[in-house]
């Protein structure tokens, strides 16, 4: 262990569980009030795509945003890199 | 005018029985009419914190149900004048519990005169917590400091603001509080345990009431003595704080600092 180990401040485990939480209650509150349909559309289109594409379910990402009194629906796929997978 | 106040949390065992319980006694203390009412049909609790046990003939459901009148089945506290129990039912149909059954009862004791009804509801999101907070004026969201309960209080203030009657009617929604349980000064000094500031901060919420971790629950459960009316303890004192800032009364946070410990203890422990 450096000297400088001694200074560097490791995250108290409050600290941790702050973040944490943080970032799960900010996810959980933007899809709030989403419909309920969101999670079976996203289960559903990560069938189709993976009669084709060999992705991970993470891959798939759905958003509903709102933009200029238009309700967005937003989906993203990220492809795998290694062409093998496809 | 009766004022409903729903005690809620999502997550179990965190206190919501055991504030219930004391929010009722400290409210009927000052001489209001109170009447705490348990809506954790088929696991009955509230008349055992409340040391009622053997006194309840009839319940919540027998109202609903029109087995007796609802003077027949409230609980006259022994230690409270003002302060009436009624019991949940132990009944396994959950369906007992209705809408308009549960709206006819509230109606009723305010008829009856009460001030404040305090609705203990049971954890989870199903039907007995659903009606618990569906009527309520204000709610009390008991939270741990501590990452499930967080989380689990979070989803349940996103229900106070939409599966409620206020909500529904839009006319400024459920006033909500945050009442922090279990709360150990020590372990947040250390790092151990979010502090009232951190979960203040991701709740976004005004705090009513911090209680302090302490043995003192367990034996004033033990007891069936709400833990307020149970000697003269930090949780009492911490309750008792509670239902004075629940009242509009501004009260200064107290057990949230680890006491100061003076030169010769830290030099030589204990």
């Amino acid at each position: 262990m450096g000297l400088l180990a001694l200074f560097r401040k490791t995250p108290s485990s409050a600290n941790v569980a702050k973040e944490r939480l943080r970032i799960i209650v900010a996810q959980e509150r933007s899809t709030r009030g989403a419909p309920d349909y969101l999670p079976t559309l996203r289960r559903e289109l990560l069938e189709v795509i993976r009669r084709y594409v060999n992705v991970d379910p993470s891959a798939v990402q759905i958003n509903l945003g709102r933009d200029d009194g238009h309700e967005v629906l937003e989906l993203s796929v990220a492809l795998p890199d290694d062409p093998r997978h496809r | 005018m009766a004022e409903i106040i729903v005690v809620t949390s999502g997550k179990g065992g965190v206190g919501k029985t055991t504030t219930s319980a004391s929010i009722a006694c400290g409210l009927a203390r000052r001489g209001k009419r109170v009447a705490v009412v348990d809506f954790d049909i088929g696991l009955r609790n509230l008349d055992l914190i409340m040391g009622c046990e053997r006194r309840v003939v009839y319940d919540f459901v027998n109202v609903i149900q029109g087995d007796c009148a609802l003077r027949q089945a409230l609980i006259k506290d022994r230690r409270i004048e003002t302060l009436y129990v009624l019991a949940a039912s132990q009944t396994r149909d959950k369906e007992a519990l209705t809408d308009e059954g549960v709206r006819r009862v509230l109606e009723e004791l305010a008829a009856e005169g009460f001030e404040y009804i305090i609705c203990d509801s049971p954890a989870g999101i199903e039907r007995g917590a659903h009606l618990a907070m569906y009527f309520a004026d204000r709610a009390v969201v008991v939270v741990n400091p501590e990452v499930s309960s967080v989380r689990d209080s979070d989803r349940i203030l996103g229900l106070l603001a939409s599966k409620t009657l206020r909500a529904e009617q839009g006319n400024g929604g459920v006033k909500e509080h945050l009442l922090l349980t279990r709360y150990s000064p020590r372990r947040v000094a250390n790092g151990e345990m979010m502090s009232v500031a951190d979960v203040k901060e991701i709740l976004r919420l005004d705090v009513v009431g911090v209680v302090p971790e302490s043995p003192d629950v367990l034996s004033a459960s033990n007891a069936g003595v709400p833990v307020i009316l149970n000697g003269e303890t930090d949780v009492s004192a911490a309750y008792e704080d509670a239902v004075a800032r629940l009242l509009g009364e501004t009260v200064p946070m107290r057990f949230t600092e680890e006491p100061k410990r003076g030169f010769f203890a830290r030099m030589f422990g204990g």
